[in-house]
């Protein structure tokens, strides 16, 4: 065998070894260049790309005591004004006590317009190259409640088309969501009021939850994530808008930001059709309660058993139309 | 210690040494590997764009590889259980080298699920927050984790006995196998699980699916060890009887014919009900709204796989010829059914219904193919190692000449 050549003691054949070392040495050379060619396309990492001990050894959100979100808090607002050259108003408003947030949708009014997708993308600083988009509209054949039969990307001049119907689709805060139980590294959990967040830092990108939504409410950023800095949203908290990075997972988080403090989703205020209604469930006094109260309810997907917090009703005395109007950008539609 | 040493440094440089076929086919794979290294590279840089992926499709050909290779990891239990349990010699003397590919094939497994990470750079939070047991992935984890040092362990002791020119102590490692077996079940399980839990995913939320990958794992794994052995065979001094390529060609056949029945079960179920489940089988099958990419893909696997079933029980199969082309058969069959056939139509369409279809770019086959190659090249040095240390040609004592003799310079003696 030749290998029992090569053990034998080296003194014994110096002019051998002498050219074995060389061309041992050669070969290591050759190797190493192969490998660091191989690792060449690592020089375009920016700086932000690479971790700083800081960032490495962060903790998870829930772990961290007031005084590290502090520190951590005020780096984010550091880098990110930096990087936007603006003022960066970073919060961290906490879930109140005795609220629990439900999302009803007026099926019978909504006309397809978009405008709830675009405003929940200025709202909550998500990439516009590639955009990434929250709310899918689906145009619906009449007749038919049948999601496959649906037209994600339809781009009339004008809506409503009076043949169809509308059903906007967004996460639906499942108050048993499948997204949080696969979540390998607790990443993304349930708050208190039922908002199912995303620490962005946390998360180590498998997708999993992504696979796990029935609702495909999930949005992953492919590459890094690009916002025009005279666009960005300086209103922001840790868990909701503030810029995700490249390689996270993303998500509707019924505008925590603005929802814990008082007011409403980007994408309700803006509707101009009123065919959204978002509140408080516990409160008996509150238009959701009203609602599922009084109102033919549909839960999309009920059978998945996922207890979505987001539900369609439909007006007693059928579809109310507004006059038709141009749609928002539908360009930009992934 | 230092013994140990020893061994890991001629090691090293036994798997240098070669004739000139050797060395070619370990540069082939070098170079296959540094190629994907490079694609990988680009991808950590610019993300997961660089891939096929997409919101609607988001795992691709990296899980689908995943998924078979955990299946191929099995393949060494499915040579160790004759061996221990029915005590079926034959194949004692190969069972290294089921073991030996299932430590190299874990390892691909890992690198592909790094791949698949979009935070890479993350991957200590597993260790800092683990979701166990409630996650899947975790119990995954775990057990991929556990069954490549179980493996590592039984093989390295082997070999490292042999090296010092003792008899293995079965104490050491019996209790092992017999653990390394239940636990090669476990990964297939576990790993089913990882897709049958999803209620969202009609098409993987179906108890057949933990019962299919064994059955595909126990035909797909002996079938490549079967190509293995006789490669080894002949490249190497190790003798390896037709005896015991004729036992793996019985677990191949049974697996194959277990594998089909319950492919047929599942598309009886899919078809005949019809239900508003079918959307992904028969995206699968026939295509859904004019969009069909896999459909080639899975008719290829079909026919391939009756065509291996129907080879292996005909008597022809006891012919090597015959044989190697059914092994060849299934192995591709499993790989594309396992992989394109099961991860990818579980994303088409999508839960709101639409159909996106999944392309993988250059790049993600480029990580693909490094990993591959990558994997082959362990393996390929496992075996060089080992056969000439297991036939007791490359022993501690040859190598610092005979036994009793003080070493010189080292000044210990040996036993
Ligand atoms: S809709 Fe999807 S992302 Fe939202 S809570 Fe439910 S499972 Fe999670
Ligand atoms: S992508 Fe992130 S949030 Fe989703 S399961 Fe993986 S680690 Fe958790």
């Amino acid at each position: 065998m030749k290998h029992a050549e090569s053990q034998k003691p080296e003194s014994s054949k110096p002019e051998v070894t002498r050219r074995g070392f060389f061309a041992q040495g050669m070969a290591a050379v050759a190797g190493a260049s192969a490998v660091a060619a191989a690792m060449s396309p690592l020089r375009h990492l920016t700086s932000g790309d690479i971790p700083t001990l800081e960032e490495f050894f962060q903790k998870h959100y829930k772990e961290m005591t007031a005084e590290d979100k502090e520190q951590v808090f005020n780096r984010i607002r550091t880098a990110v004004g930096k990087r936007y050259r603006t003022e960066v108003n970073l919060a961290d408003p906490p879930p109140m006590d005795g609220v629990e947030f439900v999302y009803g949708l007026n099926l019978s009014r909504c006309i397809g317009c978009r405008k709830c997708v675009h405003a929940c993308v200025a709202e909550n600083n998500q990439s516009r190259a590639p955009e990434i988009q929250y709310i899918r509209v689906l145009e619906m054949e009449k007749g038919s409640i049948d999601v496959e039969t649906s037209d994600h990307h339809y781009d009339p001049p004008l809506v409503p088309n009076p043949d169809k119907y509308y059903m906007p689709v967004q996460c639906h805060q499942c108050a048993d969501p499948p997204c949080v139980k696969v979540c390998p590294v607790e990443a993304t959990w349930q708050e208190p009021d039922g908002i199912t967040v995303i620490d962005y830092d946390w998360c180590i990108g498998c997708r999993y939850c992504e696979a796990a939504c029935p609702y495909w409410a999930r949005r992953f950023n492919f590459t890094e994530p690009e916002i025009p800095a005279d666009q960005l949203n300086p209103n922001m908290s840790y868990l909701s808008n503030r810029p995700r990075q490249k390689g996270v997972m993303e998500k509707c988080t019924y505008c925590l930001h603005r929802t814990r403090v008082g007011r409403m989703p980007a994408c309700l205020e803006v509707c101009p059709t009123g065919s959204r209604k978002f509140g408080n469930v516990l409160d008996p006094d509150s238009e959701v309660a009203y609602i599922l109260k009084h109102k033919r309810v549909y839960v999309l997907k009920e059978e998945v058993g996922t207890i979505p917090r987001f539900f369609y009703y439909f007006d007693e005395r059928g579809s109310r139309y507004a006059e038709p109007i141009a749609p928002a950008d539908v360009g930009g539609d992934a | 210690m230092k013994k140990y040493a020893t061994f890991l440094w001629d090691c090293w440089r036994l798997s240098f040494v070669g004739d000139w076929r050797y060395h070619l086919w370990m540069t082939i794979l070098t170079l296959l590997a540094l190629t994907g290294l490079y694609a990988y590279c680009q991808q950590f840089v610019y993300g997961l764009v660089t891939t096929g992926m997409t919101d609607q499709v988001s795992w691709g050909l990296y899980i689908a590889n995943f998924t078979y290779l955990v299946g191929l990891a099995a393949a060494a239990a499915m040579l160790v259980i004759p061996v221990y349990i029915y005590r079926n010699m034959h194949l004692h003397d190969v069972v290294i080298f089921g073991e030996l590919l299932a430590v190299a094939v874990i390892i691909m497994c890992l690198l592909f699920v790094m791949a698949d990470l979009g935070r890479p750079d993350r991957f200590m939070h597993l260790l800092w927050r683990f979701n166990f047991p409630i996650s899947m992935l975790t119990w995954d984890v775990i057990a991929l984790n556990g069954y490549l040092v179980l493996n590592l362990h039984i093989c390295g002791y082997l070999i490292y006995c042999a090296y010092c020119g003792r008899k293995p102590s079965p104490k050491f490692y019996v209790p092992f196998v017999f653990v390394a077996i239940v636990w090669a079940v476990s990964i297939h399980t576990v790993t089913a699980f990882l897709y049958v839990g999803l209620g969202g995913r009609p098409f993987w939320n179906s108890a057949i699916i933990a019962p299919r990958f064994l059955a595909s794992a126990f035909a797909a794994g002996p079938a490549f060890i079967i190509l293995t052995l006789q490669i080894v065979r002949r490249v190497t001094s190790h003798q390896v009887s037709d005896d015991a390529l004729l036992t793996l060609r019985r677990i191949v056949q049974v697996a194959m014919i277990i594998n089909l029945f319950l492919l047929v079960c599942e598309v009886f179920t899919e078809f005949y009900t019809d239900s508003a489940h079918v959307a992904s089988a028969r995206y699968l099958y026939f295509g859904l709204h004019g969009r069909n990419a896999l459909v080639p893909w899975i008719w290829t696997a079909v026919a391939m796989n009756v065509a291996a079933t129907s080879l292996l029980v005909l008597p022809a199969s006891r012919g090597l010829g015959v044989l190697n082309v059914a092994c060849l058969l299934a192995i591709v069959a499993i790989w594309i059914e396992k992989g394109m056939g099961l991860i990818v139509p579980a994303f088409v369409p999508t839960p709101l219904g639409e159909v996106v279809e999944y392309f993988p770019t250059v790049h993600e086959l480029a990580i693909c193919v490094g990993i591959w190659a990558f994997g082959l090249l362990l393996y390929t040095i496992f075996v060089r190692i080992s056969v000439p240390v297991l036939a007791g040609e490359l022993t501690y004592e040859k190598r610092f000449g005979k036994p009793n003799e003080a070493v010189p310079g080292e000044g210990v003696r040996l036993p």
